[in-house]
């Protein structure tokens, strides 16, 4: 089966193996240790890491599309906001009657704007698992839709880099607008409650961390599945050398289509572990900045590796988060040069720094390779 | 007579249960047929009123001068270019002019590029793998496994082109030659009717050109060969038949002794060379 088969490798296996030993320490970190304790993880640092995971299981989603399939798309932000309002406005309708207006069916921005009924478009979403549904199909069929276009034109390269840029930016105004039901610029906020459970409690919190590890972890797994399965080295010939996989009998914008869909579903998943972590969804998530940021943790990270996604979302935001604590200002310049710099002087990324990826195939033939081409 | 005793005569052979054949259909002699195909880039005629004709099993060489319209015919076959006039048939069922890449490459027509293409990322034994005659479609590609009879079929062919021993290194470091034959080995996984190959010695040794040359020869009669090349002494090793072109129409047609000694083929191709 071609989902169980990452789970026989080293590699997935010691991604796995990190990643739930880092939700178990955080974990019991936080529950036992007490307050005053040095080794005390605080609710807000869970929070944090959180938020540092649903970015991760976002950059593994660019690298699956980038890495492995060539395509660059500077607009997975769109899909990552997809899922993030399809999850705000479950918790929305979650807040019932507990809005500053008490409205029991109208979220307060509605009641605000004189809106007399809910959308037809916000019927449905009182449900988690319509809402849950929704996370995966709204991003999924945008991409659908998009990718089928794009695709079948054989738009590649710079141009459907531009075109998915424009894509976000596109809907980022559309989101601005208030007219659009989504809350405008304030977007969706003051969420309270998640399938039962308050939001602002730490159990909750930390519930949200794990859910987020775990969806992470089910999403390194499905890339992994897809890479190293036969259509995993279809995507990768159709990167490298597209004609000669279409005179091969594939139908390469398939290939792409089923890629990309995938992916942007994983961005929606990551979108919507995001809001109630961070407690809102506004159309700055939108913004052309915040997709190229993710191509930039991919880059960093190291392509084509998936893990190093993972590695490059963590530690840059990390970074981030220090770098604007210290220095506001000085962020996006240390960004920028740590990008020049690795791009420079590390061409496979950090991962390509921590492990020698490919070692086990290029390494041990090529001494052999060329002797016997010699 | 009755139904019954039709259903249950010894002698019939019903339709589906005799074995399904390739759907090309060669009765009539070619495997390919183009007729008055025109081509033209912004007023420039690449291909002028070209009629060929390639038999089933036959290995066929066509030479010509630069600019001469071959690589356009090939994309004229593969489908990635579509003539402004003129039709083009495989068997006498299947119009190529109706298909797309893809289709055209799952009927049986492989095409081995002018530059060698081959998969650099991936080993010597993956690139044989992907172009192996197999369901091609997205969800079977992705639940495919590797059974014995593939592999058996990928080495028999990695044997064929002499990268048994390479058949794990990637196809990046291959040399020139090497990657010249991976590509044709790709051909042959695909179990085409009908191989299309541009150049397939350029940039080889004296020695992996002969070997070339058996391993074409080998393949003429299971396979139909067509053969687009430069080099003369090349073509006058494995040709039987050689279609001289010259731009964008057929020039001369026959024995490589016929075309060098036809006085237009001298004037302008070998001519040139002389």
């Amino acid at each position: 089966m071609w989902l169980t088969r990452p789970l026989q490798e080293r590699s997935t296996r010691i991604f796995l193996g990190v990643l739930f030993a880092a939700l178990a320490i955080v974990s019991v970190l936080h529950v036992f240790m007490p307050q005053d304790s040095a080794l005390y993880v605080s609710a807000y640092t869970v929070t944090l890491l959180g938020k540092y995971l649903c970015y991760a299981l976002l950059a593994v989603a660019v690298d699956l599309v980038w890495g492995y399939l060539g395509i660059l798309s500077l607009g997975h932000g769109a899909f990552f906001a997809l899922g993030g309002y399809a999850m705000g406005m479950y918790l929305m309708r979650q807040i019932g009657d507990r809005g500053v207006y008490g409205d029991p069916i109208l979220p307060d921005f509605m009641v605000f704007l004189n809106w007399q009924e809910l959308p037809w478009y916000w019927l449905g979403f009182d449900m988690a698992w319509f809402a849950f549904i929704m996370v995966l199909l709204a991003p999924g069929l945008l991409a659908l839709v998009f990718g089928f276009l794009a695709f079948r034109s054989r738009v590649t390269g710079v141009y459907l880099s531009i075109i998915t840029q424009a894509l976000t930016f596109a809907l980022m105004l559309a989101f601005f607008r208030n007219e659009m039901g989504f809350g405008g610029n304030n977007g969706l906020t003051d969420f309270k409650d998640i399938l039962g459970f308050d939001l602002r409690t730490d159990a909750t919190r930390l519930g949200l961390f794990i859910a987020t590890g775990i969806a992470l972890a089910i999403g390194y797994v499905i890339c992994r599945g897809i890479v190293t399965s036969k259509l995993g080295r279809v995507s990768v010939a159709c990167r490298d050398a597209e004609a000669r996989t279409r005179f091969l009998g594939y139908r390469v914008e398939r290939v792409q289509l089923f890629v990309f869909v995938v992916s942007a579903m994983l961005a929606g998943v990551a979108g919507a572990l995001y809001v109630p972590q961070v407690g809102i969804i506004n159309p700055s998530e939108f913004s052309p900045l915040f997709s190229i940021e993710i191509v930039v943790w991919v880059a960093l990270g190291g392509r084509a590796t998936l893990y190093g996604a993972v590695i490059g979302a963590i530690l840059v935001n990390y970074g981030k988060t220090v770098f604007t604590g210290i220095m506001p200002d000085a962020w996006l310049f240390a960004l920028g040069g740590l990008f020049v710099l690795v791009t420079v002087f590390l061409p496979k990324g950090i991962a390509g720094l921590l492990f020698k990826p490919g070692k086990s195939r290029d390494a041990s033939n090529t001494p052999s390779a060329q002797e016997a081409a010699a | 007579m009755s139904i019954f005793q039709e259903l249950t005569n010894r002698d019939q052979v019903f339709e589906f249960l005799t074995p399904a054949t390739s759907p090309v259909d060669v009765r009539h002699g070619p495997i390919l047929y183009l007729e008055d195909v025109n081509v033209s880039f912004d007023g420039f005629k690449a291909i002028n009123n070209l009629n060929l004709t390639i038999d089933d099993g036959e290995l066929r060489c066509i030479i010509g001068p630069n600019g001469a319209g071959k690589t356009t015919m090939m994309d004229i076959i593969t489908g990635k270019t579509r003539p402004d006039t003129g039709s083009v048939w495989f068997g006498s069922r299947h119009n190529l002019l109706t298909l797309s890449e893809p289709d055209i490459a799952s009927l049986g027509i492989g095409r081995k590029f002018q530059k060698p293409t081959v998969f650099e990322a991936l080993t010597v034994f993956e690139n044989l793998e992907l172009a192996m005659a197999a369901d091609k479609r997205v969800f079977p590609t992705l639940t495919a496994l590797m059974k014995p009879e593939y592999r058996e079929r990928i080495d028999e062919v990695l044997e064929m082109i002499g990268l048994k021993e390479l058949h794990h290194a990637l196809a990046g470091i291959l040399s020139h030659g090497q990657k010249q034959w991976l590509e044709i080995g790709m051909l042959l996984m695909q179990k085409p009717r009908l191989l299309l190959v541009d150049e397939p010695v350029a940039g080889m040794t004296e020695q992996e050109m002969e070997r070339t040359a058996e391993l074409l020869i080998s393949l003429a009669g299971k396979q139909s060969v067509v053969v687009v090349e430069h080099d003369m002494g090349f073509v006058r090793s494995i040709a039987r038949k050689v279609t001289v072109l010259h731009q964008g129409s057929v020039l001369a047609e026959g024995s490589m002794d016929q075309v060098s000694n036809h006085p237009d083929v001298i004037k302008v191709y070998l001519g040139e060379e002389a």
